[in-house]
């Protein structure tokens, strides 16, 4: 069983899983791999790591900064990959899934980039700015090398592309929240239930939900109906912070082991 | 052999297609069908002739211009008038036409990126003229350099946003208008300003666009009683070359130009140039083309003296246009596009944009090449006037004293 599926199906029926987000390489590549094992310590179950790009997107200010830092502090996409490889050396367990944009990825070479993923023990990879619909090849190469290609859903997916979607979705799938980009703070949490409620009934593979998660509160309400609560934005804007990289990193673990305090209280409520 | 692109998935060979985040998927599908309806409506095509007759003044007319042929020695230089346009540019063609169809889909608001502010003003006019309501997103180097442009945005009504992040140019000035437009989507238009972006954006602007080739050829054959030479037209997006193009596009006797920003020169690395001296293909915006990035796929920063040129990416019907051998594409430096501005200004008494400047730049080269016997069309794609502070900017005040 991947390691995707083996934490989703251990957490069945008991409490959705934490995916906290950071962009690798910010606000330096030195500082990745350690946060990401204090990620590890707050009680993340899977790590999201960001690709950086210069053209985020679907970005909000927050991480539209964090990949401007990551880049500035000379982040590569190769280097990502690496910081992946250096995290598995103590951590054999906790999945790990990339996000980023299809250039820097099509410029290393699909097959390239996933078989590097496959190596480094990347699980899952989610590629914002490619659709199923263009995603032939890399879903071809990420297969071969065993990495989960993760889309996303949005409140604006139709039912027709919802099946389009979960039938080229490996590992889990992402709905984002809200019309907008990340970092966005109006969630209707009530709105989120009811169409996760709906597409629930067309996908098997556990769905987590993301944008517009803020707080230990929001994650909490999400956490009642999705498989999992991705936070980004709250986390990175602690990264954003200052100060020295011990502080950093203490300051984002008390807020990520917070959020995950509260998804395990609520974890006995019905789902 | 007839011209069918892009196919249904908006894919013009392996370029184009819809790279975007999941939440603009829906959206842009809802856009390809209602273009598609407003496409086979004849109560719509009447309504945008009409527009374009009397509130724009086309058709704009073909002038051969005398004395810039005399000095280029060689080909009849013929220049296709866009600068005649209501607002200054061609760019208005596309706008009437998205305006129209964004009232047609029950949307209150516009949104665009500009980068030379033509196409923010084009926006900005339509939505006055619809009362709709009107933001625009540009980069805060742009709105430095076309101050003009950006002060008549706004007595139009419009909201112009300053982009500060990223190079602070057209790319990042179409960056926050995607976001815009992910978060607004149910009330919102996105008025793309050139042929790329995601499907249907480069074939519905191409469409749009596509008058003034259907103009010049007509008007050229009444004129010349044959098809000219050449076409030449620069290329920013490459909404004006592909508008011009597009009804020569079968006749293989007619070659096509597309010129590109050399900036510094393309030795420098400082230009933006991605058909002529780019990096290959990638994907930005919402499309495959040939692109500007680094090694690690990083979009590259650009320059060039011209804002509406000054962008790393292009659209991809030019990019198949390129690969198929149809049009070919070269790329004229800042001070070549400077001299052919004071050329037709001093010569023809039009003050040029810098961008269309490229283009005469270029067009006097090659009627020099093509000889006495030969003719060619120009397309002036924009007037100048946005430009004045800039140029005296450039040369230290001498355009002004001269
Ligand atoms: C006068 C003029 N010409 C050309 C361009 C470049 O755009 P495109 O290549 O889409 O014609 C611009 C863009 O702002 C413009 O204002």
């Amino acid at each position: 069983m991947s390691r995707i599926k083996g934490t989703f199906a251990a957490l069945a029926g008991r409490r959705a899983a934490l995916i906290p987000f950071i962009t690798g390489g910010d606000p330096t590549p030195s500082a990745t791999v350690p946060l990401m094992h204090a990620l590890v310590r707050a009680g993340a179950d899977i790590i999201e790591i960001g690709m950086p790009f210069s053209d985020p997107m679907a970005d909000g200010p927050a991480i539209q900064m964090a990949h401007q830092r990551a880049l500035a502090a000379g982040t590569t996409t190769r280097m990502i990959i690496d910081l992946v490889a250096a995290f598995r050396r103590d951590d054999a367990h906790t999945p790990v899934v990339l996000m980023g944009y299809v250039n820097p990825v099509e410029t290393m070479g699909y097959g390239v980039f996933a078989m590097a993923c496959a190596k480094a023990g990347v699980d899952g990879v989610l590629l914002v700015d490619m659709p199923p619909e263009e995603a032939a090849e890399w879903r071809a190469q990420a297969q071969r090398a065993g990495v989960d290609t993760i889309f996303l859903l949005s409140p604006t997916t139709s039912m027709e592309r919802l099946a389009v979607i979960a039938a080229a979705s490996t590992g889990f799938l992402y709905y984002v929240a809200l019309k907008g980009v990340t970092g966005a703070s109006h969630l209707n949490i009530a709105e989120v239930a009811q169409r996760l409620a709906a597409m629930r009934r067309h996908v098997a593979l556990p769905v987590g939900v993301g944008f517009g998660i803020r707080d230990a509160v929001s994650a909490a309400e999400v956490g009642r109906f999705a498989d999992a609560v991705i936070v980004g934005s709250a986390i990175v804007e602690k990264i954003a912070a200052g100060g020295s990289v011990e502080t950093m990193i203490a300051g984002v673990e008390a807020f990520v082991r917070d959020v995950r305090a509260a998804l395990t209280r609520d974890g006995d409520l019905p789902r | 052999m007839s011209y069918e692109q892009p196919d249904e998935r908006g894919h013009f060979g392996p370029y184009g297609g819809r790279f975007v985040a999941e939440t603009l998927m829906g959206p842009l599908a809802d856009l390809e069908r209602a273009y598609h309806e407003a496409r086979r409506d004849p109560a719509f095509q009447a309504e945008l002739a009409q527009d374009l007759r009397d509130y724009v003044g086309r058709p704009s007319p073909l002038y051969l211009a005398e004395r810039l042929t005399a000095q280029a020695g060689g080909a009849r230089i013929y220049l296709k008038r866009e600068d005649l346009n209501h607002t200054g540019a061609h760019k208005v063609n596309n706008t009437i036409g998205q305006a129209l169809l964004a009232r047609r889909m029950g949307k209150k608001r516009l949104i665009a990126e500009t980068g030379a502010g033509q196409h923010g003003v084009a926006t900005a006019t339509v939505a006055a003229r619809l009362g709709l309501s009107c933001v625009i997103y540009m980069g805060a180097e742009d709105i430095a350099r076309q101050a003009p442009n950006v002060r008549r945005m706004r007595l139009l009504g419009a909201e112009v946003v300053s982009v500060t992040l990223g190079s602070q140019t057209l790319k990042d000035a179409m960056n926050e208008a995607m976001r815009d437009w992910a978060t607004t989507v149910d009330e919102t238009f996105y008025v793309i300003g050139t042929v790329s972006g995601p499907h249907p954006y480069p074939a519905m602007v191409r469409d749009f666009q596509a008058v003034i080739g259907q103009e010049a050829r007509q008007q050229f054959l009444e004129r010349e009683g044959r098809l000219p030479q050449a076409l030449v037209a620069c290329v920013g997006g490459g909404s004006n070359a592909i508008g011009l193009f597009h009804a020569f596009l079968n006749d293989a006797e007619v070659a096509l130009y597309g010129v590109e920003a050399a900036g510094k020169g393309l030795a420098s690395g400082r230009h933006a140039a991605p058909l002529t001296a780019g990096s290959g293909r990638g994907v930005l915006h919402g499309a495959r083309s040939y692109l500007m990035f680094d090694e690690d796929g990083q979009i590259r920063d650009t320059h060039s003296i011209s804002a509406g040129l000054d962008y790393p990416g292009v659209g991809p019907e030019h990019a198949w246009l390129k690969d198929s051998g149809r049009a070919q594409y070269v790329a004229v430096d800042d001070d070549a596009a400077l001299a052919a501005f004071h050329a037709l200004t001093r010569l023809e008494g039009i003050l040029p944009a810098l961008e269309s400047s490229h283009a005469l730049a270029y067009a006097q080269i090659l009627a020099a090449r093509l000889g006495r016997d030969a003719a060619l069309i120009v397309n002036l794609s924009g007037r100048g006037d946005k430009d004045v502070e800039t140029v005296a900017a450039h040369e230290g005040g001498r355009a002004c004293r001269a």
